[in-house]
Parts: C-alpha cells; sequence; structure tokens
C-alpha cells in the first residue's frame, strides 16, 4: 500500500521531479518571499503561454526554448520597469501579467492550437520524462552553485540594497541575475506544474516557513521540508486518489502548513 | 590606530535634478578624517539626496574626490553606508548574525555557521554594545538597537568614509546618546572621515566638528556655534523647533 507505487515508471519519474523541482522551488522562493516578488514571478508564470505562442509561429518543433527565451526577456524588461520606480511596482506587474497571457492567447488562438495547450494551465507532473529529470538535475545543480557562490550577496540586496551597493556588489547585475534564474527554472518547470498553480509551489512553502523560521539558514531548511513533504505527500495521495490531480494536491497540503505556521508563529 | 586628520573628502558643485526639478544645486564640501561633519536641513532638503550621490547611486555632475594625506586621490574608497531603515518587512528572519556574515564573507549563511565568524561578529558587535544581538532577528530590534547593529556593520571593513543617514524614529533619547558616544569614540580611534545627516540639533550642537546646513544648496557652513548663530539656520529653524531638537 505504501510503496505500491514505485513499480510504475511514472510514478518513479514524478517521485524524482518532486526531489528535484522542491529544492530548486526552495531556493528561489525563499528569496522571492523575501523580496516581496511573489507576483512578480507569477506573472512570469503566465508568460509562459505567450513563448509557446511564438514557439507555435515559429513553426517550432520544441517549444521549450522559445519559452525560455521569451521569459528571460519578459523577465528583464519587468525588473527594469519594476525598478525605474516610475511606476508602483505591483501595477507595473499586473500589467506585463495581464499583456502575457492575452499575447500568448492571442497567439495560440491565432495559429488555431490553445487547445493542443491547455494542458499548460494545470500542467502535469505524471507525464515527466527521464531526459527531462536529467535536465531538472543540471539546472538543480546550476542554481545550487550559483548560491552557494552568491547566496550572501542576494541576501544582503535583499536586506539593503543601499548597503549592498556601497560594499560594491553589482546590485543591478545580481538582481538581473536572480530574475533570469526565476524564469529559466519557472519555464522548466511549468509543464509539469501548470502556470495556474507553479507560483503556488514556489511561495507557499517559503511563506510558511517564515513563520517559524529563526535564522536565515531555518528559512532555508524549513523551505525545502515543507516543499517536499507537501510534494511526495500530494504525489502518494493523488496516487491512491485517482480524482485527485497532484498538482493541486501539493499546494493544498503546502497551504494547509502555511495556515498551521500561522498560528505557531513567534509574536514575540 | 588614531584618526590622521589628513585624509579628505572634496565634493565639488554636486547637483542633481529629477526632471525640472532641482533637488540639489552646486553643493560644495570638504570633510576630514577624524573629523565630524553633520548635514542638517529640513525635510525635503535634499540630504539623503546628498548621500545617495556620494554613494553613486543616482545620477548626478559635479564631484566626489577622496584624497590622501599627500593630497592625491585615495585609491580603493571603502565606504561604510548607514541607512535610515532596511528593506527587511516585518516577520523576515533574517537575523543579525545573517546580514553581518553575508557582509564579511561568501560562506553562505544558510550552511553551518562557523565559530570564527561567529567569534569575529561578537567581538566587533561589542564595541557596539550589540554583542547580545547576534542572534536576534533585524525586525526585532528596537529603534537604537538598529542604528547601533547597522553603524557595526558599516564599520566592518574599516572604511576610508563612514556615511550615515539617521533615523528620523524610533530612538529614543537615550539611545541616541549611547549612539552618538560610541561614533564619538569611532572618530577619535579610528581613520575615517564621518559625515552624518542629523535631524537631532541637540547631539549635533554637542558632538559635531563642522555642521552644512543644507536648503537644496548649502546655506551655511561652519562650526556648529557658527552654523546655529547664522541668519540663514535662523530663517530656517524656528526657536521652537530648535528647542524640540
Amino acid at each position: 500500500m505504501l510503496f505500491g507505487w514505485w513499480q510504475y515508471e511514472f510514478m518513479r519519474n514524478a517521485f524524482l521531479a518532486v526531489i528535484l523541482i522542491m529544492p530548486l522551488f526552495a531556493m528561489l522562493g525563499t528569496l522571492i518571499v523575501s523580496n516581496g516578488m511573489a507576483f512578480f514571478s507569477d506573472a512570469l508564470g503566465h508568460s509562459s503561454l505567450t513563448g509557446v505562442g511564438i514557439g507555435v509561429i515559429l513553426g517550432l518543433s520544441e517549444y521549450k526554448p522559445a519559452m525560455i527565451i521569451f521569459a528571460i526577456v519578459f523577465a528583464l524588461l519587468m525588473n527594469r520597469i519594476r525598478n525605474s520606480r516610475l511606476s508602483s511596482t505591483d501595477t507595473v506587474i499586473g500589467v506585463f501579467s495581464a499583456c502575457g497571457v492575452a499575447l500568448g492567447l492571442v497567439l495560440l488562438s491565432v495559429s488555431g492550437s490553445f487547445s493542443r495547450y491547455q494542458s499548460l494551465l494545470i500542467g502535469d507532473i505524471l507525464s515527466i520524462t527521464k531526459s527531462e529529470i536529467i535536465l531538472l538535475t543540471i539546472t538543480l545543480a546550476a542554481i545550487l552553485i550559483l548560491w552557494l557562490i552568491c547566496f550572501n550577496r542576494f541576501n544582503l540586496i535583499s536586506i539593503s540594497p543601499e548597503i549592498a551597493s556601497s560594499r560594491g556588489i553589482p546590485v543591478g547585475l545580481l538582481d538581473n541575475v536572480f530574475v533570469i534564474s526565476v524564469a529559466v527554472v519557472v519555464m522548466l518547470a511549468i509543464h509539469w506544474v501548470g502556470l495556474l498553480l507553479i507560483n503556488a509551489m514556489l511561495i507557499l512553502p517559503a511563506a510558511a516557513a517564515r513563520h517559524v523560521a529563526k535564522s536565515a539558514r531555518s528559512y532555508l531548511v524549513l523551505t525545502l521540508i515543507f516543499g517536499l513533504f507537501s510534494g511526495l505527500l500530494g504525489l502518494w495521495f493523488s496516487y491512491h486518489n485517482s480524482f485527485a490531480a497532484t498538482g493541486p494536491m501539493i499546494v493544498l497540503i503546502s497551504g494547509v502548513l502555511y495556515f498551521v505556521t500561522f498560528f505557531l508563529r513567534d509574536n514575540r | 590606530m588614531k584618526a590622521c586628520s589628513l585624509h579628505c573628502l572634496k565634493i565639488e558643485n554636486i547637483s542633481v535634478a529629477i526632471g525640472d526639478n532641482a533637488i540639489l544645486r552646486d553643493v560644495s564640501l570638504h570633510a576630514h578624517c577624524g573629523e565630524l561633519t553633520a548635514i542638517i536641513g529640513k525635510n525635503g532638503a535634499g540630504k539623503s539626496t546628498l548621500l545617495r550621490a556620494i554613494l553613486g547611486e543616482i545620477p548626478h555632475t559635479g564631484t566626489v574626490f577622496f584624497s590622501g594625506h599627500d593630497g592625491s586621490p585615495a585609491g580603493g574608497l571603502k565606504i561604510g553606508y548607514v541607512p535610515q531603515s532596511l528593506s527587511v518587512d516585518s516577520g523576515s528572519p533574517t537575523t543579525v548574525y545573517d546580514m553581518l556574515a553575508s557582509m564579511i564573507s561568501n560562506y553562505p549563511v544558510f550552511l553551518q555557521r562557523r565559530q570564527k565568524t561567529v567569534s569575529r561578529l561578537r567581538d566587533h558587535l561589542s564595541a557596539f554594545n550589540a554583542s547580545h544581538l547576534l542572534y536576534k532577528k533585524l525586525d526585532r530590534l528596537s529603534g537604537g538597537e538598529l542604528q547601533r547593529v547597522l553603524l557595526a556593520a558599516a564599520t566592518l571593513r574599516k572604511p576610508d568614509l563612514l556615511l550615515l543617514d539617521e533615523p528620523v524614529s524610533g530612538v529614543d533619547y537615550s539611545g541616541l546618546q549611547l549612539f552618538y558616544n560610541i561614533l564619538d569614540s569611532l572618530k577619535k580611534s579610528c581613520d575615517m572621515v564621518i559625515l552624518i545627516v542629523s535631524h537631532d540639533l541637540d547631539f549635533v550642537r554637542r558632538y559635531a566638528d563642522k555642521v552644512v546646513l543644507l536648503n537644496r544648496r548649502v546655506e551655511a557652513a561652519g562650526s556648529p556655534d557658527e552654523v546655529f548663530k547664522s541668519g540663514e539656520f535662523k530663517r530656517l529653524f524656528s526657536i521652537t523647533d530648535a528647542a524640540k531638537g
């Protein structure tokens, strides 16, 4: 009963996907939440529709590169306008998010292929293949190396961009490196997680961990634990209840963790 | 180490404008090592903007020149900056250790703490009466505690130039007294130029060596007595304001 799922290859692949995606989401999610960029990553997810649309219009057989390139351009542009402080951040992100979805829908409906890509909305983690798992492993290794080298600088920028800048840290460059990392990971994962829920998976474990974490270290460790717990329990639960889609189950469990930790938070 | 009094920060004709709105016009000032120079002025006078221009964070005209004791340019100017506040919001798990360790080392703060780093930070913080705050979350610090921690952070790598943007609120009188005492001992013992934007005229009068009265341009500059007795000061600050400090 407990390990019956292991006999199926798609479940083993999904299991590996969860233990690769959740650490990736934990690393990015903690900084996204600390930087107040939850809507930023949400808008980025929405832009994936346009990326796919461009891929389809260009007649590409593999639309992922088009999605990633478009998402990077989209993220850098959104970041530039966000940092110019000419308009309030939520307005800028709202505009980008809406335009990303609308343009994507127009491109896909013009090419008559919207129904084919509807699965992008909710994703399907059970469809992940071995080669995609290898790609995820490489991405995780790359982000881990980036974090080992740059985390302290990212952390300081998050605490005070002015202090970071006064110490010669290239704030603008690292900010762009961070949003590019988010863009790439979101685009790689969206096919399995779905654009409706990807942001919830990115931010919910981190938001829950913030309630109870007492340092940057425990923040990341707890986010990782909450992410893996939700991911694996969600996968197991949906296997035993075929009516429950995996992605939404994972998000629901993360949501429960968020509310439980909310009541456990240290209010002193 | 004793202050050498010979390093000099020369700010010449700094102007900052956003569109047609001139925020600073031709601001010039000289500040020397071992001196505490206070920048005072009403809200909107451009005090924080001047600090940001010196930091190179905003587009400006004019020059900022830091020279060695022989008047030659001092290369690799190290700046310590104490901002008015942090971007950390309420509920952030970031501790004082996380912030300071991020400044002195590239060893990620999400890994196991290194005893060497902990000892170094504890030693450094003790000079700021803040070693007990090492593991406290930043959002749980009082105004005075945060100010001392930020001062400790700014002096971690022995800067040549210390820029302080004093918080407007959240620090009580005893907290301010402690802060200025620490600043005074730093001034006497360390080799650095100190420039502080201050809203507390009483402390400025007692601790500053030089005062610059700013109102988008330099209205008056000199010793605290000279500036506080100037007509420009009396015009900009009513007696009630001065008494409130």
